[in-house]
């Protein structure tokens, strides 16, 4: 059976892929975000995954309003980043891994989760950054399986919801008929709000409180409806929900405890409060 | 519970529903398509002609016009789709932000600096 080692949840700015693209790491800007994430290819490197499945959101790449799934799961062999229309360098392609795909695919339609499958499905920044920021040389060495939740358009799915779909999502790769090593990836985040005359909006207490949750009670953020978790986080705060989802995917099979391998959080790059945490399985 | 119950207002903040959605169909359509370089040139080329395409409504139109961000909400824009034109200008988050609150943008950034303190 496939292995499942851990988690890592981080946030995704657009801003970051200028700023890798210009080389501006150890810019004082940008210094105090890029420095959470030696230790945690550090410990990559030790563990070494063969497959990530990635919880993001779609910011109107490849979904629009036309067709709006609230969870979404990739089947293609390959994925490609592409135009998002304000100017970040497109990465490129990834590899998927269709075997786990439909495996996670048909686990999660036996256990009642309607999901849409995408045998073709262009990724964005929410799905390409992580992969770079995690292994920023050479060419990406994981294969991907991108599961998107949306919240673009209410009503979001619960997070009660989603913590269920990350928990069987768990399940679906501890079941997995492979001798592969995988990792669960959750991108977005941490609180932040874009629009309206609240733009601006960070929430300190809540993120740090959030992210200690998972580390020690993982149905913490559950208790909150998506209405409140925009009051509490900001109307783009509310894509914590990936980090409940993966976070989730790690409270199945033999062994349901974590260990930290790292954190970070930051405020702020561009409008948002940037938060990195690594959780090893403990089995 | 009634399923469509009003919700509290949370201040300043429009959650983008299926009210909001239906509203701002053309406008977030017309701005998805600046995904496309050659879409964003043709946008640049004829504003008025592009969004006649797209069937933006008056109010949309306006908003469009006066690159105005809460404008373009109230007329059914959705955040992640308007950051596709507010791109045409190279007009960062800091930019939009300092529009919406009615500060600077050195203010606003003080604001986000402060909120990590």
């Amino acid at each position: 059976m496939a292995k499942l080692i851990g988690c890592i949840g981080t946030s995704h700015i657009p801003a970051i892929g200028g700023a890798i693209h210009k080389g501006l790491q150890q810019d004082p800007y940008w210094k105090p975000f890029f420095d959470g994430f030696p230790p945690v290819r550090e410990w990559l490197g030790r563990v070494k995954p063969d497959v990530v499945v990635m919880f993001y959101n779609d910011h109107g790449l490849n979904f629009f309003l036309d067709k709006m799934p609230t969870f979404a799961v990739g089947a293609a062999a390959q994925y490609n980043n592409a135009d998002e229309g304000w100017g970040i360098p497109t990465l490129p392609p990834f590899k998927g891994e269709p075997d786990l795909s439909w495996q996670i695919i048909n686990t999660l339609v036996e256990k009642e989760f309607d999901i849409v499958t995408c045998q073709e499905m262009l990724v964005d920044h929410a799905c390409t950054l992580p992969l770079k920021l995690l292994w920023p040389e050479g060419e990406c060495p994981v294969t991907v399986v991108p599961i998107c939740i949306n919240t673009v358009q209410f009503p979001l799915p619960k997070a009660s919801r989603v913590y269920a779909m990350g928990k069987a999502v768990g399940e679906a790769i501890a079941a997995w008929d492979s001798s592969k090593t995988v990792a669960v990836i959750g991108s977005g985040g941490l609180s932040h709000q874009l629009d309206g005359e609240r733009a601006g909006h960070i929430n300190k207490v809540f993120d740090l409180q959030f992210m200690e949750s998972l580390l020690t009670n993982p149905e913490w953020a559950t208790q909150f409806s998506i209405h409140e978790l925009v009051e509490k986080t900001g109307t783009q705060g509310v894509e914590l929900l990936m980090w409940l989802a993966m976070r989730a995917a790690l409270t199945t099979g033999t062994g349901a405890g974590v260990r930290k391998v790292h954190s970070n959080y930051h405020i702020p790059i561009s409008n948002t409060a940037t938060g990195l945490l690594a959780l090893e399985k403990i089995d | 519970m009634a399923s469509n119950t009003p919700l509290p207002k949370i201040a300043g903040t429009t959650p983008f529903d299926g009210e909001q959605a239906q509203k701002g169909y053309a406008l977030n359509k017309m701005c998805f398509s600046f995904n496309s370089a050659e879409n964003r040139a043709a946008f640049q080329r004829d504003e008025e002609a592009y969004m006649r395409q797209y069937g933006l409504n008056a109010q949309q139109s306006d908003a469009i016009r006066a690159r105005n961000v809460l404008q373009l909400i109230a007329a059914g824009g959705n955040a992640y789709y308007l950051a596709k034109f507010a791109g045409i200008f190279g007009l960062d988050m800091q930019d939009i932000g300092a529009q919406q609150t009615g500060m600077t943008k050195d203010q606003f950034k003080a604001k986000l600096v402060a909120a990590g303190q």
